[in-house]
């Protein structure tokens, strides 16, 4: 934009303060790349954060994960590898200035992409409800003494006490005929188990299970790490909709195209954080 | 955008009428869109000089509540959040876009002798992500304050009622502005070095600032996501930082101090650079081991990210841990002794001329070598124990912060003042204000440092009375670093009004940005130039007509095909 103001005597690719179109280029490209290593390390925050949980509470994520739709999961993972392979035909596109194919694969990616959003949309409405079933099966009001003995030991143990021994003694306690809201074995940890075979299991099992405490941190960092992913779709979906806007301006034709390279770059990059998140969240077993 | 664009595509002819960079484009919205590096670091100028001025009047109420025992001026709620807002507004409004960004930013592309930065849109967006930011972050001060420390550690940040959540947004937009400046700095010093000038020759300025963007680019996102995940626990309850929910609040302490740790790189690499500079121009000397200052920059890059443990200590985190920690903080005192006893080594037998900048110079060595070697103290496990959150840790950062980064943004303000405004200041008065900043900024922290070791905790809003003499010189001491920059102000403002003209080349400096008009075409330069040895001081000479310095071979920094792109 700012080149076209300059086009009497230069290319009008070419910025005021570049030498070469191959100078400019570099610089772009190096651009995005440093701007995708500060997203990695954002993200790479996030996922510190679910490792650090996990590792102290795999409890939490092995009972919370059951409720992702691994079908809604594996459609999204699908829709935006197809779109990571629309974006690089685009490039190839603007490379080769075939102007049709290229607003056609952008209008591709955008679609697949807007799918994904869309899907996205379908899953968190589900998430939520199950987030705020879980949250109010727990709240502290509910009389659950195994809930209370379970956090107790939990602070104790963060406190430095050591664990192990210690929940146990409580939780056979604890354990009385109300206790139907225990997790089941499978996905308690060794204390509650004990006490979710010996008496949990022939209380009425048709009451929702409301998993190990703290369940709904699973919820809260789905929420937290996905929708940032979703953050940047979006913003990949302007960076779509403004390539789109460039072509029928008549951008590219000159074979200039770091432009659409640079967005594939990001593109690839959310699709990549998503493989990941995906594995993270939906495939844990 | 159009005023913008003019800046940047006009100026062809503007050498020969006279024009420069601040008369191309008139009015607020040809600021506000330029796409000029100039324009840009004139703005970040106001904007962090104005910061300062916030964050230096809380200082002066903190200190002066610090006059008497118990209550003087205003409650201890009250003093909670002055300190706080002391400590945000100077370190993330101030001191980190500082040197990079007001300075930086006008001197890095002159020194590559390029027209602009690489990227001169994501400039401008820095800009205005700053200007956001410290939107929020005033909007945030005005409907309830912070009364956590710049530190906003959990689990009280978590609790306290102050408006926690709008601060820490606030710093997570300027984090932005950081990591925007960073990216195009490295873009710039890969991509626009002009011909002859490879990595070994370029102005060590530059070797600091690539370093110091490195560290802003990858450790300013870690501050983003902790305080994206403070606001989460504050707003949804999250937990990650709550015992309750079966997190960890020491977690939010590794998190902050992996960003805040580099970040006290981020804010002494750019200073340590600027020293450089003017201690070879004022010497009259070539820089000494120039390959170690530079590899040095480069060693405390790296260093600091290895930091961060040694800010929990007192935490409970593992010995071992605190043990490789203990010996990973002693190791940046290598690189950075390497760079005071090369500074040294420069002066010595040097010519040294003790104009304003020199003085700054002076005071760094001396301010620095203090900051640093109590950094040992609170390095070591033993000590770190007696002196953790007491006055000593006040002091000793305090040394690095203002001792070091902004003495030496003073000093890289005086030197390159006449480039970016053209005009003198009154050497007199800039000299008398070093002074008294030196004077008053020794009283008003070592005192700090004594009370530190006889166990004076920080953030007290009471004290002992065994204390009062300290506490009291200490306030004076401030009130004389008040006093002198008062005068700063008055003697700067007077420059610009009516100020002597600046030559080209005042000091004799052999860096590029010497070889261009004061102040600079909107376009820099006149011609391509060349890189050659930036600390060459025997290529030029004092020219007796223009009261500057001139190259005596003026056309060997002019590339050769003139005219040509």
């Amino acid at each position: 934009m700012m080149a076209a103001m300059h086009s009497t005597d230069h290319n009008p690719d070419l910025a005021d303060h570049f030498d070469t179109l191959d100078q400019q280029r570099q610089s772009s490209r190096l651009g995005m790349w440093l701007f995708l290593v500060a997203e990695i390390l954002f993200f790479g925050g996030l996922f510190c954060v679910y490792v650090i949980y996990r590792v102290n509470h795999p409890d939490v994520f092995t009972f919370g994960h059951r409720f992702l739709d691994k079908n809604l999961g594996t459609l999204n993972t699908l829709v935006l590898i197809c779109s990571s392979l629309t974006m690089v035909l685009a490039v190839r596109a603007a490379q080769l200035r075939q102007r049709m194919t290229l607003i056609l694969m952008l209008v591709l990616s955008f679609v697949f992409a807007g799918t994904f959003l869309g899907v996205q949309y379908v899953e968190y409405s589900h998430q939520r409800q199950n987030a705020l079933l879980v949250a109010s099966q727990q709240a502290p009001d509910t009389d659950v003494p195994a809930e209370v003995q379970f956090e107790e030991a939990v602070s104790a143990s963060v406190e430095g006490a050591p664990d192990g021994a210690l929940p146990e003694a409580p939780m056979v306690e604890a354990v009385d005929p109300d206790v139907s809201m225990i997790a089941p074995a499978a996905a308690g940890p060794a204390g509650l188990a004990t006490a979710a075979d010996s008496m949990a299991a022939e209380a009425e099992r048709n009451v929702v299970d409301v998993g190990p405490a703290n369940a709904k941190t699973f919820f809260s960092i789905y929420f937290l790490m996905t929708g940032l992913h979703g953050f940047q779709v979006l913003l990949g979906m302007i960076a779509m909709l403004w390539l789109l806007k460039l072509t029928f301006q008549g951008a590219f034709g000159g074979g200039y195209s770091i432009k659409v390279g640079n967005t594939a770059l990001y593109w690839h990059m959310a699709v990549v954080i998503w493989i990941c998140l995906f594995l993270l969240m939906y495939l844990i077993d | 955008m159009a005023e913008g664009h003019s800046a940047v595509v006009t100026p062809m002819s503007e050498g020969a009428s006279g024009e420069n960079y601040l008369t191309t484009g008139k009015g607020p919205l040809s600021w506000l869109f330029t796409l000029d590096h100039k324009r840009i670091s004139v703005m970040y100028m106001v904007a962090i000089v104005s910061s300062f001025l916030f964050g230096g009047m809380f200082a002066l109420l903190v200190r002066t509540e610090m006059l008497t025992p118990g209550a003087t001026i205003m409650t201890a709620d009250t003093f909670n959040k002055m300190f706080t807002l002391h400590g945000v507004v100077m370190v993330f409004l101030f001191i980190i876009p500082g040197i990079p960004a007001a300075l930086g930013n006008f001197v890095l592309p002159l020194m590559l002798g390029a027209k602009d930065v690489a990227l001169p849109r994501l400039n401008l967006l820095g800009f205005w992500c700053w200007l956001t930011g410290a939107t929020v972050c005033m909007v945030s001060i005005v409907v309830g304050a912070v009364d956590t420390g710049w530190t906003f550690y959990t689990p009280y940040s978590t609790t306290t009622g102050t408006a926690v959540a709008g601060m820490t947004l606030g710093a997570l937009i300027l984090g932005f502005s950081s990591i925007l400046t960073g990216l195009n700095f490295i873009v710039t010093i890969h991509t626009m070095r002009p011909e002859g000038m490879s990595w070994f020759k370029m102005p060590i300025f530059l070797w600091s600032l690539y370093s110091t963007a490195i560290v802003q680019v990858l450790a300013t996102p870690i501050l983003g996501v902790t305080v994206l995940l403070l606001i989460a626990e504050r707003t949804l309850g999250v937990g990650i930082f709550d015992p309750a929910l079966g997190g960890d609040p020491v977690l939010y302490q590794h998190f902050f101090w992996f960003y805040a740790h580099p970040a006290v790189f981020i804010m002494i690499l750019p200073a340590m650079g600027i020293i450089s500079e003017l201690v070879s121009v004022f010497s009259g000397k070539h820089i000494f081991g120039y390959r170690f200052i530079a590899w040095s920059s480069v060693a405390v890059a790296v260093f600091s990210f290895l930091g961060w443990g040694h800010h929990m200590f007192t935490s409970g985190q593992s010995p071992l841990v605190n043990v490789i920690f203990s010996a990973l903080v002693f190791g940046v005192g290598i690189p950075s002794a390497l760079m005071v006893f090369n500074w040294l080594a420069t002066m010595y037998k040097g010519a040294i001329s003790l104009a304003a900048p020199m003085l700054y110079v002076l005071a760094f060595l001396f301010l620095f070598s203090i900051g640093g070697l109590s950094g040992l103290f609170l390095g070591a496990l033993s000590t770190n124990i007696h002196l953790h959150d007491t006055y000593f840790a006040v002091a000793h950062f305090h040394y690095l912060m203002f001792g070091g980064t902004v003495i030496a943004f003073l000093g890289g303000l005086h030197y390159w003042w006449p480039k970016m405004f053209g005009r003198m200041y009154s050497e007199f008065w800039a000299r008398i204000s070093a002074a008294l900043i030196f004077v008053g900024f020794n009283l008003t922290f070592f005192t700090l440092f004594v009370m530190g070791s006889h166990g004076m905790p920080r953030r007290y809003y009471n004290y002992l009375e065994v204390f009062k003499p300290y506490q009291q010189a200490s306030t004076v001491g401030s009130y004389l670093l008040g006093m002198g920059f008062m005068i700063m102000a008055y003697y700067l403002a007077q420059s610009l009004l009516k100020g002597e003209k600046a030559p080209e080349n005042p000091w004799g400096g052999a860096t590029l940005e010497w070889a261009t008009a004061s102040p600079p075409i909107s376009r820099n330069f006149e011609h391509e130039m060349v890189g050659l040895d930036p600390y060459d001081i025997n290529a030029l000479e004092l020219s007796s007509d223009s009261g500057g310095y001139v190259r005596k071979d003026p056309s060997s920094i002019l590339l050769n095909q003139a005219g040509g792109e």
